[in-house]
């Protein structure tokens, strides 16, 4: 881990591709085993989710609030094709320049092209999910440039080799300590080293990383932002964060290149009033976060000259083309779904294959890559379908119903192949589509009760062991609930 | 004690899984319904939900259980399933099915029935109106709300009213009760790592609370929870919500 490539610029990642990643179990029973991860996870998820229930408790009108946002976003997609060349006039009237790519291969390309255009070497990022989708960072690298994360948490990703595990935190996996370790490692080899006698209190850890981002701010010519909301009648484009570095990123630099999927854009001004109360308490727990930027196009003599802004589609059509997909666009990437998910706290986001963890990685994901490889064939059924992320989700996307009809779309898949489970399925229909064959079943699993007299079955072979590995299981009485209703009460109703 | 129900003609949905696995369960509710005067049914076309099959994502296959459903409670006004999630699958998922069937008169048969389906704890407090019905059980215990019976049924507080009005009851409430189990249907063999370390921590959350028994009002959950709790030799027995309301003091139990 600590030897890096001579060639690299900055830290390399791990090895291996999203796509080429075992399916979710695969990967969960591993993280299960991560002891300081599940830790770190269990500490992190359960402070913020009572932080947001206490701020949003506080809002009375919180349910018209998600009706709201939820009705804003839909009216939005319907008709996204007229907002989004509106976008484009208002940012080109307001001096940017726009750019269209249609998957990430196009928007990475773009960005390089405007970044070698310009003769540096390296850009100042402002923490953003889109450039991870596209997975920028590595484009750039490629083409000899460095792209310095500055958000802590994305930050602390980066120096530790390390891939994001959640939306908003990108480092919740870690713990202070690790993250001391990592900077004492790491920092000295790309910059301002830490200081010695470096303590994991957090201030301390924050003081550090302020030290060691303040000369690439200052060298910086080239910032690369996304944006939380783009404000098609005016051009405006909105960065909600908490740490102030974006605002640095987003203020001091010459050129300023912003990411931004074209779901993000909003009809007006006006209709951040609603985002900007559901954002903030989903994803901090907090009334309002610390910084908030807006910027329209190019104020001359004020902040970046030189404004570009790459709109970027990347599946997100084909999400919007499938009526029971397309609730996914209504994301604002808040992570409350995360926090709140059972499953996630216990596997951390690292088993869902990529940027895009948890419960909304689990719909979204599918549909933005398709369900071709193992890991998206699984996400669907990473799940109990609990309904605690719609709960809480501030946009009020059906994540459980969306969950299940991709899971449809993966049956139907299956269908075409060799695989047991369509064939499972088919004998079970059989068995509960009629009651004579239902109460057929019924008579031979008393049968198997009567010969086995035991109350509960411990560890057996497959196909029994994923349950009985560590469960037991009850056996079936030796006479069924219906059976008995005929022996005392007759065949009639 | 008075008789609420004056002869209300009720058909018991007893779902799949009690009807084979727990029919103790079916009978206490039996048992309930008619101490509080009701006149109990069971209409034996009944099968399944089906949502072992719609939440695989075999759709195809659930709507025979749809059909199912409908021709066996055609024509009852209350349809009363001990199971939050079955009742939450009738009632959320049917009416999916019966369109993705595309078929005209199953649509409207399934958007009238599913009105009319009823969780049992649902059914005795807001169509009978009653909260005490004469239960007695001098345990300890504790209640695991089921994710279904809470956010897709939508019980709310029902099943702590009717127990709370049980005679000699030690109701303690459970730590992080509304975190999921970890069952989830198929995700308990499709994902058994994950469901098992998630029934981890419910089971040891219900160790914590001293009960001796551990209700909820879904079998299915309980067969996974308890399941844990029996391997683990930890005494505390899973218990249905029906089979503690049908303990009386004259009771056998
Ligand atoms: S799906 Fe909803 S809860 Fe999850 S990140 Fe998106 S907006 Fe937030």
């Amino acid at each position: 881990m600590t030897t890096t490539e001579p060639m690299r610029r900055t830290p390399a990642p791990p090895s291996g591709t999203f796509l080429g990643m075992p399916t979710f179990p695969t990967n969960a029973k591993a993280q299960l085993n991560n002891t300081q991860m599940r830790k770190n996870l269990r500490n992190a998820t359960t402070t913020i989710r009572a932080k947001r229930a206490k701020v949003v408790g506080e809002v009375e009108n919180w349910e018209e609030l998600r009706l709201a946002g939820a009705a804003i976003k839909d009216r939005t997609m319907r008709h996204l094709d007229s907002y989004l060349v509106l976008l484009e006039e208002s940012l080109t009237k307001a001096g940017a320049t726009v750019h269209w790519a249609r998957d990430a291969a196009e928007a990475n390309q773009i960005v390089v092209g405007l970044v070698k255009a310009k003769g540096v070497d390296e850009v100042v990022k402002v923490k953003s999910m889109a450039t991870q989708e596209i997975e920028l960072n590595e484009a750039l690298e490629e083409a000899g440039v460095a792209a310095w994360e500055t958000d802590l948490a994305e930050l602390i990703v980066q120096l530790g080799h390390d891939r994001p595990s959640h939306i908003l935190v990108p480092a919740i996996h870690r713990n202070r300590a690790e993250v001391r370790e990592i900077f004492l490692r790491e920092m000295h080899l790309y910059g301002t080293a830490a200081p010695e006698g470096l303590t994991d209190e957090p201030a301390v850890l924050a003081g550090a990383a302020r030290t060691h981002l303040r000369e690439k701010f200052l060298r910086a010519k080239v910032a690369v932002s996304g944006a939380n909301f783009a404000i098609a009648e005016t051009g405006t484009l909105v960065v909600v964060e908490s740490e102030g570095n974006g605002r640095m990123c987003l203020t001091l630099p010459e050129t300023l290149i912003s990411v931004v999927g074209i779901e993000k854009v909003l009809p007006t001004i006006a209709d951040l009033e609603v985002f900007m109360q559901l954002l903030p308490r989903s994803s901090t727990g907090e009334r309002m976060n610390p910084y908030t930027s807006m910027w329209t196009g190019v104020t001359p003599g004020d902040g970046p000259q030189e404004v570009h802004v790459v709109l970027i589609d990347n599946g997100r059509t084909r999400v919007l083309a499938d009526p029971d997909g397309r609730y996914a666009l209504r994301c604002i990437r808040c992570s409350a779904c995360l926090n709140i998910c059972p499953v996630y706290e216990r596997v951390g986001g690292h088993a869902y294959g990529s940027v895009y963890p948890g419960p909304i990685g689990a719909v979204l994901n599918p549909q933005l890559r398709g369900i071709e490889s193992d890991i998206d064939k699984s996400l669907p059924f990473a799940s109990t379908l609990c309904g605690a992320c719609f709960d809480v989700c501030p946009v009020r996307i059906p994540i459980p119903d969306m969950l299940v009809h991709l899971r449809h779309k993966v049956a139907d898949k299956k269908r075409q192949g060799l695989h047991l489970e369509p064939t499972i399925m088919t004998g079970a229909q059989w068995a509960f589509g009629d009651h004579k064959h239902f109460e057929f079943m019924e008579s031979m699993a008393a049968v198997a009760a009567k010969v086995m007299k035991k109350d509960y079955l411990g560890p057996m072979p497959w196909p029994a062991s994923p349950w009985t590995r560590a469960r037991d299981l009850p056996m079936p009485p030796t006479e069924s609930f219906r059976s008995w209703w005929k022996r005392t009460r007759g065949e009639g109703k | 004690m008075p008789v609420p129900a004056d002869g209300l003609r009720v058909a018991l949905f007893a779902t799949c899984v009690n009807d084979m696995m727990f029919p103790s369960t079916p009978k206490a509710v039996v048992s309930v319904l008619e101490r509080l005067g009701c006149t109990v049914e069971f209409p034996m076309e009944q099968t399944c939900c089906g949502q072992m099959f719609t939440n695989t994502g075999y759709f195809d296959a659930a709507v025979p259980t749809v059909r199912a459903y409908v021709k066996a409670f055609a024509g009852y006004d209350y349809i009363v399933a001990p199971s939050g999630s079955c009742t939450g699958a009738v009632r959320h998922q049917h009416p999916m099915l019966a369109r993705h069937a595309k078929d005209d008169a199953l649509i409207a048969a399934v958007d009238d029935i599913v009105t009319k389906t009823y969780d049992f704890s649902e059914f005795l407090v807001d169509v009978l109106g009653v909260t005490d019905v004469g239960g007695y059980f001098p345990h300890r215990v504790t209640y695991h709300p089921t994710c279904h019976s809470v956010r897709v049924a939508k019980v709310g507080d029902r099943p702590y009213q009717l127990l709370k009005a049980v005679k000699g009851i030690d109701l303690v409430p459970l730590p992080d009760a509304d975190q999921c189990c970890g069952f989830g249907g198929t995700f308990s063999i499709k994902n058994p790592d994950v469901s098992v370390a998630m029934g981890a921590d419910k089971a040891r959350h219900v160790r914590e609370t001293g009960a001796e028994y551990l209700i909820t009002g879904d079998n299915a959950c309980l067969m996974h929870i308890g399941g844990l709790l029996h391997r683990e030799n930890s005494g505390v027995k899973p218990i249905h919500l029906a089979e503690v309301l049908a303990h009386t003091e004259g009771g056998a139990r």
